[in-house]
């Protein structure tokens, strides 16, 4: 038996999952946060992270150590060169820190100092800090995920962190974060991008975007866009790039409304739909639009060239 | 011709309300009105909890999302954490909490140990009085001390006592609560005098002018400890406007509405005027998105919007 649902990616599984090089992120982390701060803060960084390798997770000096990080390393933007980004992405695939500042990159070595053979200790002082953390802190926290051992321990805690009404939090587990990708199964994948939709987060910064598009999530986002429509509020141009691998003769008639929409994006987003659709109807839909056709079929028009011309922040 | 004293311009603080029990409507005009920072003591809700895991979610709220609601508005968002004088009766919980405060103490936003002090000036209050008061001088925060309610200036007089006992500087101890009867002794002995806008019980704006008029701005503070009772989120602009008009000179305004809390608060290492007048570019992606409201332009949301007939 088969069900149209049961599309997990082919090429995921349990005993394959994302796993970073620890030992080169501290390495990595440390030489960052030693080009930007001044020796005498740095040495309190190192007593600290000496002493939390020795003695374990105590509870006091875990909790103290990891809230007053920014005191010591200010939270000023790291400075990232291209060979900084692409040694990160050696060492984890999918580690963007370009966002990151150096308060989140040292709380990130502290949490890779903890002794972490032990997986359920680990765990358990992870989500210590996790239950006590204020809105920086879970930030970085949830921004680490990719980075920390024994990550299958802590999909459960992604998927509860998605459940935030704080923006900010959400936004560092969905977005630049390879960790979704490789540990969610479909029900919280789903529920992450709709989420991101009604939160108006950019979707194309969600790694893995298409490679996780499913019928099933195109189906809520074409329930979502009928509820915006009869509210008369709009929608985001980049539900159509989830819908468009999935068209259908239900989800054309969306398709159609947006190309006839006012807006270029709408229009635009709505063709690189149709392109991505062999359905008859999507391909006649698309010749009705002959210059974003040939926009497209010149590959001068695509979802990452829609993102960086139309949605960049 | 007075010199005119626009406080139309000015920004406040508030450094002692309760948003935990105050609407999202509150924060939009809190803006409105000038309001860039407040400080959420920690305190009780209105009835006893009972469990210490009540208070560690209560900690946890005040650092996190009460700090992200506000930032929305482009408001700052600080917070104290203590043991209330109240809930220091309750020995089911009391040591529990004490073992979280440490916890929170260090947090990013937290301006002091409070509120803590006397409620009826029990022993078990006298007890935990004294612990945090040893966890200010640890952590090296100041205090926030509540004074009561009931048999107020003996209480608030103990209260300076306590603290003189345990070794900590008064410059680093904020008396809330004060009134007519209070400020001198507070004042006298070295100790930051705040006064609590609040209808009908602890101090009416009228009295405050009063007050300023007679001892001046130094290390007087105003706010409003707007909470679920009927209390008003506006009192410190209000407070500023009828100063204002009955004559109080812009400089001292500014001190007591503003500029004292800063200084009284900003011992703590955690609240520097650099945070609402130029944050950090980490904090302007993550917790403004951007907002225009920092740079002192047009509010994100307009509270007019909801004063409209039509809800869209």
């Amino acid at each position: 038996m088969t069900s149209s649902t049961d599309i997990l990616p082919a090429n995921i599984s349990l005993a394959n999952i994302s796993q970073a090089n620890i030992p080169q992120a501290k390495a990595l982390l440390y030489r960052w946060l030693q080009q930007q701060i001044p020796a005498e803060r740095l040495a309190w960084l190192d007593n600290r992270l000496k002493q939390l390798a020795e003695k374990g997770a105590a509870d006091r000096l875990l909790f103290t150590t990891f809230s007053s990080v920014p005191r010591y390393t200010t939270k000023a933007d790291l400075s990232l060169t291209d060979a900084d980004l692409r040694e990160a992405d050696s060492i984890r695939a999918g580690w963007l820190p370009n966002g990151w500042s150096l308060d989140q990159a040292g709380r990130t070595l502290l949490l890779l100092s903890l002794p972490d053979k032990a997986a359920e200790s680990y765990q358990a002082s992870i989500e210590k800090l996790f239950s006590a953390a204020d809105v920086s802190e879970q930030i970085a926290l949830y921004q680490s995920l990719p980075l920390l051992p024994h990550p299958h321990l802590f999909v459960a805690r992604a998927a509860e962190g998605l459940r935030t009404s704080m923006t900010a939090v959400f936004n560092a587990i969905a977005l630049n974060n390879p960790f979704p990708g490789d540990h969610f199964e479909q029900l919280a994948w789903n529920q992450m991008v709709l989420k991101a939709v009604f939160v108006e987060s950019p979707l194309h910064l969600i790694q893995q975007l298409d490679r996780r598009a499913n019928p099933e999530l195109a189906r809520m986002l074409s329930d979502y866009a009928h509820e915006r429509w009869a509210a008369k509020r709009e929608v985001t141009p980049e539900l159509w790039r989830l819908i468009g691998p999935f068209l259908n003769d239900q989800f054309i008639s969306d398709i159609e409304r947006a190309l006839n929409l006012p807006s270029k994006e709408q229009q635009l987003a709505a063709a690189i739909a149709c392109a991505q659709s062999s359905l008859p109807a999507a391909q006649k839909l698309l010749s009705q639009h002959p210059a974003a056709k040939a926009e497209i079929a010149d590959r001068q028009l695509d979802w990452d060239k829609f993102s960086q011309q139309y949605l960049a922040a | 011709m007075t010199q005119t004293n626009d406080v139309s311009a000015m920004t406040f603080i508030d450094p002692h309300i309760h948003m935990t029990a105050r609407t999202t409507y509150d924060y939009m005009v809190l803006r409105e009105y000038g309001v860039v920072a407040i400080i959420e003591p920690s305190f009780w809700m209105g009835q006893p909890r009972t469990s210490a895991g009540s208070f560690k979610d209560y900690f946890s709220s005040l650092v996190g999302w009460e700090r992200f609601r506000a930032a929305q508005f482009g408001i700052r968002h600080y917070c104290t954490i203590s043991l209330n004088p109240k809930e220091a009766n309750n020995p089911e919980i009391a040591d529990e909490v004490m073992d979280l405060l440490p916890m929170f103490a260090c947090k990013e936003g937290v301006v002091a140990i409070g509120e803590i002090g006397y409620d009826e000036m029990t022993p078990a209050e006298d007890k935990y009085f004294g612990l945090q008061l040893e966890l200010a001088k640890e952590v090296d925060k100041p205090v926030l001390v509540h004074t009561p309610h009931r048999n107020k200036k003996e209480g608030t007089s103990r209260s300076m006592d306590v603290c003189t006992e345990y070794g900590v500087d008064p410059a680093k101890v904020i008396i809330d609560h004060a009134n007519e009867e209070t400020a001198k002794e507070v004042l006298d002995r070295g100790f930051w005098a705040a006064f609590s806008i609040y209808p009908k019980t602890k101090m009416g704006n009228q009295r405050m002018v009063e007050l300023v008029r007679q001892y001046g701005c130094d290390r007087i503070i105003v706010d409003s400890a707007a909470d679920w009772g009927l209390s008003d989120p506006l009192a410190v602009p209000k407070t500023a406007q009828l100063m204002a008009e009955m004559g109080i000179p812009a400089e001292h305004i500014r001190k007591v509405c503003y500029e004292n809390a800063l200084s009284a608060y900003g011992q703590s290492g955690e609240m520097k005027e650099t945070d609402w007048t130029n944050p950090p570019a980490v904090d302007q992606r993550q917790l403004y998105d951007g907002n225009s409201v920092l740079r002192g332009q047009q509010p994100v949301t307009d509270s007019k919007e909801l004063a409209s007939l039509l809800i869209e």
